[in-house]
């Protein structure tokens, strides 16, 4: 029966094709989804960014492209604006970041003890992280409102004067550092926890041996040993820091508070792009904000990258 | 498009091998405190009692201001102890701020996203974990490197991609671009690289499964504990995400924290009527964080995710 011989060989073959097919194909078809929808609209919006701010462009005709070349970045160069808000972002970002990671590194390794109820700390101090930036920066508005305020009121209590925290500039910079680390401060402590659970034993114990104390213990063991999510932490919270937004805006009174408050005080390069974008209806504008952005990032990054280089030669 | 980008744990790559599954894995950690030899002494207890109370205190203050009324909340010394009228301030929030709406619009808009993020996480997680194809590396270094761009920098061409779509002041301009996330595939990577050994797979090849069954019926199972730890994050990552719906949405068609910017906005702020809506817009999370707590604990320790 030759016949059904060559169809069974014709279906095996194709079996086998349908196979080769699955095998080799089937690991694009997992993948692709996520670059299909990361291009459509991440990728293409990051590079179209560049090619709109070299245009004039308004909110009501966002069809009409008007060529200018580098006007946009002149003129950021040459606005005061930018470069108050470049500040801003700068100041805020270093008393948020800053304090909140030390403080992070500090509760790590409190929750690192063996204790009672851990589990309960662990939740409580990761409670502030599912609050949204609405609400958070709502609650902490009224907490430092000048004349009612349960801030002022307390340092009332204690023969200190009331701080007007929206009016003058380093008052509002703390007041929304601290919306930023409190809300931050419990994840970035369970990062630092689980890396200090990955440290080995036996390095405490030679520590111990050699007679090391246990702040020495804590600085030569524990710290080297995250260092590497400590970077990461820090690479995080400066791309968090750099698009600070919701929380300078709640803080200035909701929708209308993209100035940053009378004076400017308070405004981020998040709000200065939304205000040249979504106030001033200057898209191209805009998106020449977002590219300082970037352009601020990459610095720092790669001072970051310098320091780090530095600091390996020297010890090496 | 979150602005706020979910992390990985840095040093997750290097230490792979010594992984356990995440759920027994993590349970026993947060358990024992895993093996750190000293207990904590009186200090520790007090100083963690005070970090307890002030990520707490915040939130128990929102409540007690939205159940007083406006005068005795601009009182001095303000009120540390809740006042009748709650009910009555949440109400006023849920129609003034939209809040219903809001709540739909927040719930399908982040409904909708932890989905789709876990389901292409977990396929893209398992191709990148157990599947030989060319390109590999070069893709997941790509998969890698989109983490680290803040999504901020993208959103002036969003704008106008959308309102060329049709789509602005609708919940599909919030959803689509959020759609995926390299976090979340980057996680399932990992998950599925220890979890799922290597023989389930190939038996599952000579048992003649073609890959999307393998996938449905031997890496699903597999997955589960780690999708649901990615899921509950996305959720809160979603459902708190404020930059982009408050670029792309308006008053009309609002999720939670853009509703919640109208209410601060007016001249005469009524603070009650504010800390209620804040209240509102914050609960649907902690009742998940109180019911889920370990587990979100334990997920973001395994390496998961920043909101």
């Amino acid at each position: 029966m030759p016949a059904v011989a060559t169809s069974t060989t014709h279906a095996r073959r194709r079996g086998a094709l349908l196979h080769r097919i699955d095998v080799k194909g089937a690991p694009y078809a997992f993948v692709a989804p996520f670059f299909v929808v990361f291009a459509a609209f991440s990728f293409y919006p990051l590079v179209y960014t560049s090619w709109i701010s070299l245009h004039r462009v308004e909110l009501a005709t966002l069809d009409v492209m008007e060529w200018v070349a580098f006007d946009n970045y002149v003129e950021l160069w040459n606005d005061s604006r930018f470069w108050n808000a470049l500040g801003n972002t700068i100041t805020i970002g270093v008393i948020s970041t800053v304090p909140q990671l030390l403080m992070a590194l500090g509760l790590a390794h409190l929750l690192n003890y063996r204790m009672r109820g851990s589990l309960f700390f662990r939740v409580a101090s990761l409670v502030p992280y599912a609050t949204s930036v609405g609400a958070a920066a709502l609650v902490f508005t009224m907490l430092f409102e000048r004349d009612f305020g349960m801030i002022n009121w307390a340092l009332g209590a204690v023969g200190l004067d009331p701080v007007d925290w929206e009016a003058d500039k380093w008052p509002a910079q703390i007041a929304i550092s601290t919306i930023v680390i409190w809300r931050w401060t419990g994840y970035n402590a369970l990062l630092y926890l689980a890396a200090m659970q990955a440290i080995p034993a036996d390095r405490y114990e030679a520590a111990a041996i050699d007679g090391a104390s246990r702040w020495k213990q804590f600085t030569h063991v524990t710290v080297p040993g995250i260092r590497s999510t400590i970077v990461f932490t820090i690479v995080l919270s400066t791309i968090g820091a750099t698009q600070l937004f919701g929380e300078p805006l709640i803080f200035g009174q909701g929708p209308n508070g993209v100035s940053g408050g009378a004076d400017n005080q308070y405004q981020t390069l998040g709000l200065l792009l939304y205000e040249e974008g979504w106030k001033n209806y200057q898209m191209g504008r805009s998106a020449t904000v977002a590219w300082a952005m970037f352009l601020l990032l990459v610095l720092v990054f790669v001072a970051q990258r310098l320091i780090r280089r530095l600091r390996s030669a020297r010890t090496s | 498009m979150t602005t706020e980008s979910l992390p990985v744990r840095a040093d997750a790559p290097v230490r792979t091998p010594a992984r356990k599954t995440t759920t027994r894995g993590g349970r026993r950690l947060l358990r024992q405190g895993a093996g750190r030899q000293h207990h904590a002494g009186p200090l520790s207890y007090v100083l963690l009692a005070i970090t307890a109370i002030l990520s707490i205190f915040p939130l128990y203050w929102t409540m007690v201001a939205a159940s007083t009324d406006n005068t005795r909340v601009s009182q001095t010394p303000p009120p540390f102890l809740p006042g009748p009228n709650l009910f009555s301030n949440l109400a006023r929030a849920w129609d003034e701020a939209a809040m219903g709406k809001a709540m739909i619009n927040s719930t399908i808009v982040a409904g909708v996203i932890a989905l789709s993020t876990v389901m292409f996480a977990t396929l893209a997680g398992f191709a990148f974990a157990k599947l030989r194809f060319k390109g590999r590396n070069v893709l997941l270094m790509l998969v890698i490197g989109t983490m680290m761009v803040p999504p901020q920098l993208g959103v002036v061409p969003l704008f106008m991609m959308m309102s060329e779509l049709g789509w602005s002041q609708q919940l599909p301009a919030v959803i689509f671009p959020t759609l995926v996330s390299a976090v979340g595939v980057f996680f399932m990577r990992q998950y599925l690289s220890e979890a799922l050994p290597d023989e389930l797979v190939e038996a599952g090849r000579v048992d003649g499964a073609h890959s999307l069954r393998i996938f449905w019926s031997i890496v699903l199972p597999v997955a589960r504990p780690a999708m649901a730890v990615l899921f509950m994050i996305t959720f809160v990552h979603a459902w708190n995400d404020f930059f982009w719906p408050f670029v792309v949405l308006d008053m009309t068609n609002p999720t939670v924290p853009v509703a919640l910017t109208q209410l601060s906005a007016g001249y005469i702020r009524d603070q009650s009527l504010i800390m209620a809506g804040a209240l509102l817009g914050t609960l649907p999370l902690l009742v998940m964080f109180i019911v889920f707590g370990r587990q979100i604990v334990s997920g973001i320790m395994q390496g998961a995710v920043k909101g």
